[in-house]
């Protein structure tokens, strides 16, 4: 096993992925945060638009809507703007994780006592003051496991920008396998690395977990 | 107390849920006064007191303060930042301290700086007797101590009127003593107060005047000595069996 090889290869591609995950899950929580808010707002074209667009993403497959986004999105507008595969995968990872996100804060706020937003607004506070000021503070806090588990998700599914020619960790895995000729060695280290990846994160959300958990029982609301 | 009321509604009409809960209530509350309204459940009693601040918009009838009318528009937030709000279940911020609690409005609503709020934060929790809790979070706190954070949250804004909706409803009994020590306080300092309640013993010795509410009506009015002694309406009669 030329370790040299492997590192050489693996270590700029592990850093494509890291960066891939945390540029789609931003793009993703922030747009999840504003479609959900759509989603239990108080107008209802905003909700239905939500609603539709949450239903629409997640009937897609994944892979199908990076090529889209790539390919034919891409293609189409390829006078005007010509979209690196880096953006394209973050734009495609973001829409579509943004509609499971959507979902993540709606059951979030849909799940804070009504009397949080009453009390608020009895104060004279604005429907906005509320949302920003109490229940979006509250809501993050509960649904801050879900979020996590996204992330682990997202993480994993980052593998499918291999098909833009992003040169992460699974597209450098297929480099390396022709390079080498040696598939399952190279295979097991792509995938002990995944994992390597995503223990640390699902350990991490489980502590958060058991810990709203210990403060939730501890506090009830 | 003078002769215009600070709280006035006409023919106060709302349904919820495709049931008629207020069906015309008219109702006048003179500035200082401490007024208790009781009734059985369902009388829309909690309705009546929500309707004030709109926490329910009626759907018919009018609703003055301070001589004008109170429309359901942009005026509607600062309208609930002059009348105060107590709720059964507290509804304290339960992801902010004790006295982020009771800054939070008054520097958001009314501009206050941070100093200046937490002045006023900290003046009110010592009056509610709280002072040594204002890192607290609310869960942290009883019942009563989390309803009197509550009252000191509505005290910070200043309110020209103050609502309470069965604040000691929820409470275990030997803490409701230590809530309704600080209502009182208030009623002597002439605040104007709404108070829906099952507290007999505080709308009589509070109380300038009881309303009892009926299936959304004002059944019977005057002053406590005659309405809870000398009841006379059967179902006033009946309903205050229920506390003797």
């Amino acid at each position: 096993m030329n370790i040299k090889l492997y590192v050489q290869t693996l270590l700029p591609a592990l850093g494509w992925t890291a960066l891939l995950t945390v540029t789609s899950l931003t793009v993703g929580v922030a747009l999840g945060l504003v479609i959900g808010l759509a989603r239990v707002g108080p107008v209802r074209s905003l909700r239905n638009a939500a609603a539709i667009y949450v239903e629409l993403v997640r009937g897609i497959p994944l892979f199908v809507q990076i090529l889209y986004i790539y390919y034919g999105i891409g293609y189409l507008i390829r006078n005007i703007y010509v979209p690196s595969p880096f953006v394209s995968a973050t734009v495609a990872f973001g829409i579509c994780y943004a509609a499971y996100i959507a979902e993540i804060f709606r059951a979030g706020f849909q799940s804070l006592d009504r009397g949080q937003a009453e009390a608020a607004r009895a104060l004279g506070m604005t429907r906005r003051q509320t949302t920003r000021l109490v229940l979006l503070p509250q809501a993050f806090r509960n649904i801050l496991p879900a979020l996590g588990n996204e992330g682990v998700a997202l993480l994993k599914d980052t593998s499918l920008a291999s098909v833009v020619t992003i040169g992460e960790l699974t597209q450098a895995g297929r480099a390396l396998s022709s390079l080498t000729l040696k598939s399952f060695e190279v295979w097991t280290v792509v995938a002990l690395i995944y994992v390597a990846l995503t223990l640390p994160l699902s350990w991490g959300v489980r502590k958060l977990e058991a810990r709203l958990r210990v403060r939730g029982a501890a506090h009830p609301a | 107390m003078s002769a215009a009321p600070l709280i006035r509604l006409k023919g106060v009409r709302k349904s919820l849920g495709g049931k008629e809960i207020l069906r015309g209530i008219d109702l006048d509350v003179a500035k200082g006064e401490v007024l208790c309204v009781i009734g059985p459940s369902g009388s829309g009693k909690s309705t009546l007191i929500r309707c004030i601040n709109f926490l329910e918009i009626p759907d018919q009838g009018t609703i003055e303060f301070d001589g004008a009318v109170v429309r359901p528009d942009e005026s509607l937030d600062r309208h609930r930042a002059r009348v105060g709000m107590v709720f059964q279940r507290f509804n304290l911020f339960s992801h902010l301290s004790v006295l982020d609690n009771l800054t939070l409005a008054p520097s958001r609503v009314l501009g206050l700086s941070a100093d200046q709020a937490t002045q006023r934060a900290r003046a009110l929790l010592d009056r509610v007797g709280l002072a040594d809790r204002e890192h607290a979070h609310p869960a942290e706190l009883s019942g009563g101590q989390q309803q009197r954070v509550a009252i000191a949250r509505a005290l910070a804004m200043q309110p020209q009127a103050m609502l309470f909706d069965e604040v000691t409803s929820a409470l275990d009994p030997e803490l409701v003593g230590e809530v309704l020590e600080v209502m009182k306080g208030l009623a002597r300092e002439g605040m104007t107060m709404l108070v829906v309640t099952h507290q007999m013993k505080f709308a009589r010795e509070v109380g300038h005047r009881v309303v009892f509410l009926e299936g959304g009506v004002v059944a019977e009015e005057g002053k406590p000595e005659e309405v809870l002694e000398r009841p006379k309406g059967a179902r006033l009669k009946e309903f205050l069996g229920h506390f003797s």
